[in-house]
């Protein structure tokens, strides 16, 4: 058991909190990098996005389409750690904290 | 030009979807109200919400009737421009939950003003909170009442007044007696409704050419000329996008409808769970709006559409009617007039929460009120915002007001963002920090809207505006980090400080979280 104080200092909570924010500015950084880099390109390089992919279809389209998609699944990969190994480790740490 | 079609004049098929959905909503306010005794239930629905119905609750909050006619209307009349507004409007929800789910889940009870407040000093935080967070709804009120007015007077041939009012009463009777139970069910009705409607019309259109989306956009290119189909001038200047990028993307983790919806469930993975759920049903209907809003623009074409309404908002309406006929297109219209209502009481009971449990039971009440009086107070806070929402949406009647929910995401993400982040991550957050924060945010957002081009020279008609963006979230947000910052390191408060160690246990362990 260990009192709100000895907990916080514990070397155990530190590496959760530091590893929750670190997952969770990766995955931002990722959806910056993924939006901005759509928009950008378009800023940018209109005629990448134009080019003709089928008879008509324009990359632009499914470049759209991926932009939606991979931000669910940013989403779904940070709530299958944080569902699975997460809430393992904050479960452990609670039981050891004084009521 | 001469257009067939039975939208603006009230056809059986309309009225019937009209009043079944109407009915089954009431129906449920009732089943609702009989168990909404408690500040709990009326403001988290007893906090019993599974994470697949609030995921649906969620998406329905967030769906609004600009978002279903408005882009629908885009891209059939500006093509491709249309869908990259479209992606700008999911990728706040990934960045809500990295950020800020668990965290707010844990701290808050009711309103996110219970996160900035926690180990602040309450009486000046939850007055700038509220100010920041009223501010917001009202002025996302307010594009949605007068987008009601035109829609249903479109729609149904029902005066502007008439529709505002009707679409007010019925609102109150959700939220009033209802509370957060009704509202959520309301939400989830209408969000199945929404997706139903838009996914058979998305099958319709498909069907039409072959089951093969190459095939529409073909006929897109040879109809409409390849540009339809390439990014036009949406996007010219990069840091203007960019700044329209940030405000809709963090914007969303300054709203106070969507994040009061996290009380509902009763823990941070559920939270968690019901935001991919709910970004699962966004990220569809985006996907599958802009095959509707080509659609229209193929078969109904788009000088018919702009014909009937020069915003484009009448595309997805009228190729309903082309696909379905008059049946279809009433339960289109139904499906409209669902979410428009659906989406204002979502708002209501945010905006009526701010006013009631942070402002009377926690600032003018010490937080020492009973439960039978928090509730009535509540309910009088929530006629109150009702009534001031129908009397905005008549005096703004005729304004192009397109421009309030960009305003409405800026200020969310200057005045409420920092501040909620901040006081979550960062031990030395100050009173005076987080009240200057909020305040710096919220009215720098409203004074560059003013002076930049959409207001400054659209709607005041002056020559050249004095702010060249037209969404000012890049300046105002990082003004208002800032002056939280700055403000912050000048005093301390040890008060807050100290409480910072049990704020972290509750953060992230949830242990002490309601």
């Amino acid at each position: 058991m260990k009192t709100t104080h000895e907990m916080l200092e514990s070397e155990q909570f530190r590496r959760i909190v530091r590893r929750k924010w670190t997952v969770s500015v990766i995955l931002t950084l990722c959806l910056f990098a993924l939006y901005y880099g759509y928009i950008l390109l378009i800023a940018l390089d209109k005629e990448f996005l134009a080019r003709k992919i089928g008879e008509a279809t324009t990359l632009g389209i499914p470049l759209g389409v991926a932009v939606i998609v991979l931000s669910w699944v940013l989403t779904a990969v940070y709530v299958v750690w944080a569902n699975n190994s997460y809430d393992a480790e904050v479960e452990k740490l609670r039981e050891q904290v004084e009521k | 030009m001469n257009v067939q079609t039975s939208l603006g004049s009230p056809t059986a098929s309309a009225i019937a979807f009209f009043f079944v959905i109407v009915a089954l909503t009431l129906a449920i306010t009732w089943w609702a109200a009989k168990k909404t005794r408690s500040t709990r239930e009326f403001y988290a629905a007893g906090r019993s919400v599974s994470a697949f119905q609030n995921g649906l609750a969620l998406a329905g909050d967030y769906m609004s009737a600009a978002s279903f006619l408005g882009i629908a209307g885009l891209v059939s009349l500006k093509g491709y421009d249309g869908m990259i507004y479209a992606t700008g409007w999911l990728v706040g929800w990934p960045a809500l939950m990295f950020l800020i789910a668990e965290p707010l889940r844990n701290l808050g009870k009711y309103t996110f003003a219970d996160v900035v407040a926690f180990r602040l000093r309450q009486t000046p935080v939850r007055i700038a909170s509220a100010v920041g967070g009223i501010l917001t709804v009202l002025l996302y009120t307010i594009a949605q009442m007068v987008g009601a007015g035109n829609l249903i007077k479109l729609m149904f041939g029902i005066p502007y007044e008439g529709a505002v009012v009707i679409v007010g009463a019925v609102m109150l009777a959700y939220v009033l007696f209802g509370g957060m139970i009704a509202t959520t069910w309301v939400q989830i009705v209408k969000a199945v409704l929404l997706l139903i409607g838009v996914s058979i019309m998305t099958l319709m259109v498909l069907a039409r050419f072959g089951w093969s989306p190459g095939e529409l956009y073909g006929a897109v290119a040879s109809q409409l000329g390849q540009s339809a189909l390439e990014p036009g001038g949406l996007v010219t200047s990069p840091i203007d996008a960019i700044s329209l990028g940030l405000a809709l993307m963090l914007g969303l983790l300054g709203l106070p409808h969507i994040l009061m919806r996290f009380y509902t469930v009763p823990d941070a993975k559920t939270a968690r769970k019901s935001v991919l759920y709910a970004t699962g049903f966004i990220g569809c209907f985006y996907i599958i709006i802009p095959i509707v809003g080509f659609g229209a623009s193929v078969l109904v074409g788009r000088e018919v559409i702009s014909a009937v309404d020069a915003g484009g908002n009448m595309a997805a309406p009228l190729l309903a009617e082309l696909l379905g006929g008059t049946f279809f297109l009433g339960f289109i219209a139904a499906v409209a007039f669902a979410t428009i209502l659906a989406v204002v009481a979502g708002l209501t009971l945010a905006g009526a929460s701010a006013l009631s449990h942070d402002i009377y039971v926690s600032v003018v009440k010490h937080g020492h009120a009973s439960e039978a009086e928090q509730v009535r107070v509540a309910r009088i806070s929530t006629v109150v915002f009702g009534i001031l929402a129908v009397l905005l949406g008549m005096l703004f009647k005729g304004q192009n007001v397109a421009f309030m929910v960009g305003l409405a995401f800026a200020v969310a993400c200057s005045a409420n963002f920092p501040a909620l982040l901040l006081s979550i991550v960062w031990k030395r957050f100050t009173t005076a920090g987080a009240v200057a924060s909020i305040l710096t945010g919220a009215f720098l957002s409203i004074f560059l809207i003013v002076i930049s081009p959409t207001v400054w020279v659209e709607v005041l008609g002056n020559e050249t505006a004095l702010f060249p963006l037209r969404n000012p979230a890049i300046v105002s947000m990082t003004a208002s980090f800032l002056v939280a910052t700055v403000v912050s390191l000048l005093g301390r408060e040890p008060e807050a400080e100290a409480k910072f160690e049990g704020e972290k246990l509750r953060t992230y362990l949830g242990i002490g979280a309601e």
